[in-house]
């Protein structure tokens, strides 16, 4: 798949409905780039694990995806919990059913907040660095010596980032549902008076392994989501630094607006 | 037949032709230097040889391949005889230059490391550039960071080279050994060279034929002696800009 393409001009647009429409077109064709390159970089991820110098970046890329994103995470996750416990916990105390605020806790973290909070910190940090990085190297002509040099840029470059971005986005909301869970019970222990053992059976007792497996499937789509679209865009990147700039607020806006989307469908896909 | 030619070519970019019925011919071992006002096409011309840019009409043909119609794994076998400078350097920056050097021969040849080792040595050799060869991009210079990507060009024992303004933002002592080293490369390694360059003093010293382009059709393509002779009027008016400093 050749990413370096030549230029298209397109005349001003004759009316305001012509307009519409080729906004509408550029929208679906750059829905059609991202597509075509996560199933190539699908297609070339055994090839990245065969080659030595792919296992290593693809190590790296794990551990730039995961360790160096915990800090935010972990602050994130545990605010998370710490708002829904008191939220929630306020509004159980009016009718004296705190004893199930574990159970409020774990149900909103493992459906919705834990994937939802891990995908945007996931945006944020990785999906803006690789889509800036990518759009970068394309502005100083790097994607092109790649490509003259025979090297696939997506067997190169965006496999192991996205592939990164799959493996480590469930665990990450996993660590985000129990430092969030944690969170709220701190919260419930310390201002709303619920035990913290009645809390941790209470939230314990809720989980079930469908609503575990469907959270961590929400937040491998996310990864896949993120990763796809901050490489498409860095891909795409022309126009110089204002390009670079202008690449990545277009992935951070459409990875927060597809996490949202596509996590709507799949809680409506298994939650009926 | 000649080992690169241009065809009758024609680009348009918006309507606009950047190149305009280009036709030229490049021999075997030869270096030819492309000349021309900015903005002519000349770097165009260069990405037309490893189908960076296809042409809108015309023929580029590449040892009896055209390069716009060509599979592939014609394609890929095309580039890896190709060497392409960039005018950056286009070096990856997370990697020493060493690294950046082994690249190509470690995604695309299954040598033993060894022989990659032994490679990369002889090309950072061959650019003058040993000392440099643990150094990361941002730790060298301009003209460092085009000789690192000049050996990168070269360590697949390439046997065209492109050349990208080689010599553009840097001062006359590292321009003088780019220059050097375009020639010594061609001598010693028998590699056919094109030189993008509006430095026309450069291109008189290294060139075998000077080709001046102008609004994407080529004005005169000669011998230095003879181009720096020229009675064309256009060749006379761009060596009379280039000796003011206008180009």
């Amino acid at each position: 798949m050749t990413i370096v393409r030549e230029p298209v001009w397109d005349d001003a647009p004759r009316s305001k409905a012509q307009g519409v429409v080729r906004r509408l077109t550029s929208v679906l064709s750059a829905l059609g780039l991202a597509a075509k390159i996560a199933l190539a970089s699908i297609a070339s991820f055994p090839a990245v694990l065969c080659r030595r110098s792919g296992r290593a970046d693809f190590a790296n890329q794990l551990y730039v995806t995961g360790i160096r994103t915990l800090p935010v995470i972990t602050v994130v996750s545990l605010f998370t919990g710490m708002i829904l416990a008191l939220q929630v916990g306020l509004e159980l105390r009016r009718f004296n059913q705190e004893m199930y605020l574990g159970a409020a806790v774990m149900i909103s973290l493992v459906r919705e907040m834990g994937p939802f909070s891990c995908g945007m910190c996931l945006v944020a940090c990785v999906g803006s660095a690789i889509a800036a990085e990518l759009g970068t190297m394309k502005i100083n002509d790097e994607i092109a010596a790649l490509e003259i040099m025979s090297i696939s840029p997506i067997r190169y470059l965006a496999a192991p980032r996205i592939f990164a971005l799959v493996v480590m986005a469930p665990l990450l909301a996993f660590f985000c549902c129990v430092v969030g869970v944690v969170g709220g019970g701190i919260v419930g222990s310390t201002q709303l008076g619920v035990d913290f053992r009645q809390y941790v059976s209470s939230a314990m007792g809720i989980a079930k392994t469908k609503d575990l497996f469907v959270g961590l499937f929400k937040a491998g789509v996310f990864g896949l989501v993120v990763g796809t679209v901050s490489v498409s865009e860095g891909f795409g990147t022309s126009l110089g630094a204002t390009g670079v700039g202008r690449s990545t607020q277009r992935s951070v806006i459409a990875g927060f607006l597809l996490i949202l989307m596509l996590g709507y469908m799949i809680t409506r896909a298994f939650y009926r | 037949m000649s080992l690169i030619s241009f065809e009758n070519v024609t680009k348009r970019f918006d309507g606009r032709p950047v190149l305009d019925g280009l036709s030229f011919t490049v021999e075997k071992g030869e270096i030819l230097c492309i000349v021309g006002p900015s903005g002519t096409g000349k770097s165009v011309t260069l990405k037309h040889l490893v189908r960076l840019l296809t042409p809108s009409s015309g023929r580029v043909v590449v040892d009896g391949i055209d390069v716009a119609e060509c599979s592939g794994a014609e394609l890929e076998r095309l580039r890896g005889r190709i060497g392409y400078l960039f005018q950056s350097g286009a070096l990856l920056a997370w990697m020493t230059v060493a690294e950046n050097v082994a690249l190509p021969l470690e995604e695309c040849t299954s040598l033993p490391d060894e022989e990659i080792s032994a490679r990369v040595a002889a090309a950072l050799e061959a650019v003058e550039l040993s000392d440099a060869a643990d150094k990361y991009p941002s730790e060298i210079s301009g003209g460092m960071q085009k000789r690192a990507g000049l050996a990168r060009a070269i360590v697949r024992e390439t046997d065209i080279v492109l050349y990208d303004e080689p010599t553009s933002g840097l001062d006359p002592v590292t321009a003088s050994t780019i220059d050097r080293l375009v020639k010594k490369l061609n001598r010693e390694l028998g590699i056919t060279s094109i030189v993008v360059t509006h430095d026309i003093a450069s291109a008189l010293k290294i060139a075998d034929r000077i080709l001046l382009v102008k609004r994407g059709k080529a004005v005169e393509c000669s011998a230095p002696a003879q181009f720096a002779r020229s009675a064309n009027p256009e060749v006379r008016e761009f060596l009379e800009a280039a000796k003011g400093g206008a180009i």
